[in-house]
């Protein structure tokens, strides 16, 4: 640590400059124009029309991880093409630390509706809400927890019932496999249908039921390793059919179906088309369905129609907020199982459980 | 030329110099990445339209900054003995998670409250740091090595406690955890008063953290700590030359347990801000990754508590544009870009003007010294 006064006045003078020119620029823009408002992604197809200003913030991952962001972006897109908004999406840091200060940016930027993608902004959403009421909020994958808040959920148990009536039908043996992420309320909705839908078909069937990470260690969604160690298991002790619910570790259960020349379902997006590996592609037999795309978009729909916040939104099979991917014609074969299945649960015949 | 003047003003070259590569440098990669580099400068200049939005930014600025202060305080502590305190990260994590708890279980006066919390903080941060601190003087284990590993048992135990032992309860469809909520009473005052009184609004998203006070205190007193003491002169001392401390009287053994102890002790407040500040709660949100980001402030700010600040501030600077750089489109990886080249550029532009200074010294010394002989 050589001559100390030495680096402290150069890395003193450094930021000071940058420091004052800051304060100057921040102070001097008040009243100004924005870099935004001349930024040629901002600049929509026809957002005068509308007036129309929807902010979306991300999680950590952001968009391209082709599953759960990249579903509500193009719901986002959907709305700008459609009903002409005008739109801004925000990914936050790496450390997950501005989640607030992006909410905030946002309603300072004018954006009304504002959207919260993933279950951590519940609380960050929450507390933007209260202090600007007479801004509509939405989070995906929470309750509502004040009232001008949206909850947009998911009937993922619905979904995961068809998938159970799938990996049930193909299966010969009756033995199929359930890998979660994290064992937490969400994720146990996903098995409770899966379970459900692969007794409808054999009663006596062998489900295998694994957990990644208990309840509050969100690391199971992000664990490939530990998802190809617990779907290895199943196919070995006979499992033929794998579905998982546990995110980017579910390229671990491809994996280890692509090993052991068995099947998987895959989930919240079309992840035949969105897994990149050709290998992999093929053993994904279908794939649970969560449009998150669709629950954005009817959300910002029913904002321009006047909607005030205050409660949940449940995308059902009724909706189309959940159905089953056919990429790869794997499940053509067994389509008409699942539409009655499907119809039956539209109709209220069947009720699936939302708890296992 | 005086040496002092001379060296002052290649001090400020060097600076202007590594700040104008490392803005180079970002803009290629901004260029790379398909945006336009004047709209990146221009974004994180860039505080809002309104006075809200100013006041917003400001508070946002600040209140990354008083953390990264402290993680930069708590590496310095270390680095001024050559000890490479790698563990803040654990350390900060598993003081908080506790800190946290014990707050949520009784309530008391807000000073005691608060008083109490600060305590459980630097307490359970110290204890953990002493760990090493006591595996290097015993049987010689690196530093190094053992602060590394330990970080990975204490964030994992804090993930444990926070889901587990220490957890609150949650609302209905919830699916965070955090542990119980903090009593009003352990509420830090937030500061919007000295945005107000500059006639700026009062910020949103819980305000400008009154923490920043507690820690100028911090920092001002391990200055003097450092500067100003036997203890400081002895941690000085036993980092540039332990062999002449150890000859002097000083025992090196001794001097490795206080200074990884104190450095732990700063480390566990250094979570303190968002939880008394803003969270009330330590929960699956909480903030990481401060530890490491400490040992690159250290870096830049030359272990100083006043460098410490400014490169806290710079960096706290460059985080706040996460979202104006998105709304200029400019891809927001552009920041970590930016630390990167500038903590590098600027040790490196220190290390290049404090040898052509020295050397400029000897000669001087030289030419006198001839004269003399002559």
């Amino acid at each position: 640590m050589l001559s100390k006064r030495f680096g402290r006045l150069a890395t003193g003078t450094l930021a000071g400059a940058m420091l004052m020119a800051a304060a100057a620029c921040g102070g001097g823009s008040t009243g100004g124009e924005t870099t935004a408002s001349t930024s040629p992604g901002t600049e929509s197809s026809a957002p005068a029309a509308s007036g129309l200003k929807v902010g979306l913030a991300f999680d950590i991952g952001g968009r391209g991880d082709k599953s759960f962001n990249d579903a509500a972006y193009a719901g986002l897109e959907k709305a700008k093409t459609e009903l002409g908004a005008e739109i801004k999406e925000l990914s936050p840091a790496s450390d997950g630390s501005n989640r607030a200060e992006l909410l905030t940016q946002l309603v300072d930027a004018g954006y009304n509706p504002i959207i919260g993608v993933g279950f951590a902004y519940g609380e960050d959403i929450k507390k933007a809400a209260e202090e600007n009421p007479e801004i509509q909020f939405a989070v995906v994958d929470s309750a509502s927890n004040a009232a001008n808040v949206t909850g947009l959920l998911f009937a993922e148990e619905q979904g995961s019932y068809l998938a159970g009536v799938a990996a049930a039908t193909k299966a010969e043996s009756g033995h199929v496999g359930f890998v979660g992420g994290v064992e937490n309320d969400l994720i146990k909705k996903f098995e409770a249908g899966f379970v459900a839908g692969v007794k409808s078909v054999k009663t006596d069937a062998k489900i295998d039921v694994k957990y990644l990470t208990p309840d509050g260690d969100f690391t199971g969604f992000r664990a490939p390793d530990k998802g190809k160690v617990a779907a290895e298991k199943m196919f070995q002790d006979g499992a033929e059919v794998v579905y998982h619910a546990a995110g980017d570790s579910g390229l671990g259960v491809f994996q280890a179906a692509a090993a052991a020349k068995k099947k998987a379902i895959g989930v919240d997006s079309d992840q035949r088309q969105t897994v990149t590996e050709p290998d992999l592609q093929e053993v994904i037999m279908t794939s649970m369905l969560k449009r998150v795309d669709v629950g954005v978009f009817e959300y910002i729909k029913a904002f321009q129609g006047g909607a005030k916040g205050g409660t949940d939104i449940v995308y059902d099979l009724k909706v189309d907020g959940v159905g089953l991917a056919t990429t790869g014609g794997e499940i053509d074969d067994i389509q008409d199982k699942i539409d009655a299945a499907k119809k039956d649960i539209i109709d209220g015949k069947i009720t699936v459980p939302a708890k296992p | 030329m005086p040496a002092g003047l001379f060296r002052a003003l290649l001090t400020v070259a060097g600076a202007v110099v590594a700040i104008l590569v490392a803005i180079g440098i970002s803009s290629v990669a901004i260029v790379a990445a398909g945006a336009n580099p004047g709209d990146a400068l221009a974004a994180f200049f860039n505080f809002g339209e309104t006075d809200r939005s100013f006041a917003n930014g400001l508070a946002q600025m600040f209140n990354r900054a008083v953390p990264l202060f402290l993680a930069g305080l708590a590496v310095a502590v270390g680095f001024r003995m050559n000890l490479f305190n790698i563990g803040v990260e654990g350390q900060y994590r598993i003081a908080a998670v506790c800190a946290a708890y014990v707050g949520s279980t009784f309530v008391a006066p807000a000073p005691i409250q608060i008083t109490v919390i600060i305590v459980v903080a630097a307490a359970v941060g110290g204890l953990y740091a002493l760990i090493p601190a006591v595996m290097k003087v015993t049987r010689g284990v690196n530093e190094v090595i053992s602060t590394i590993m330990l970080n990975y048992i204490a964030i994992n135990l804090a993930a444990f406690l926070v889901r587990g032992p220490f957890a609150g309860e949650r609302a209905e469809g919830q699916l965070t955890t955090t542990t119980p909520v903090l009593p009003e009473s352990a509420w830090f005052p937030n500061m919007n008063w000295l945005l107000e009184a500059m006639g700026l609004p009062a910020p949103r998203g819980g305000g400008m953290w009154g923490f920043l006070l507690v820690a100028v205190v911090i920092g001002v007193a391990l200055w003097v700590v450092l500067e100003r003491t036997k203890f400081g002169f002895d941690v000085k001392a036993s980092g540039l030359n332990p062999s002449a401390a150890f000859a002097s009287g000083i025992g090196p053994k001794r001097m490795v347990i206080s200074a990884m102890v104190l450095s732990g002790a700063i480390a566990g407040l250094i979570g303190l801000p968002e939880i008394l500040g803003d969270q009330h709660a330590f929960g699956t949100n909480f903030t990481p990754g401060l530890g490491y980001l400490g040992i690159a402030v250290a870096l830049l700010g030359r272990n100083s508590p006043y460098g410490i600040a400014v490169a806290a501030l710079l960096f706290a600077f460059l985080d706040r544009a996460q979202g104006p750089l998105q709304f200029a489109d400019v891809p927001p990886s552009v920041i970590t870009i930016m630390q990167g080249t500038i903590v590098l550029l600027v040790v490196v532009a220190n290390e290049i003007t404090s040898r052509v200074a020295l050397r400029r010294e000897e000669r001087r010394a030289a030419r006198q010294l001839g004269k003399v002989s002559a």
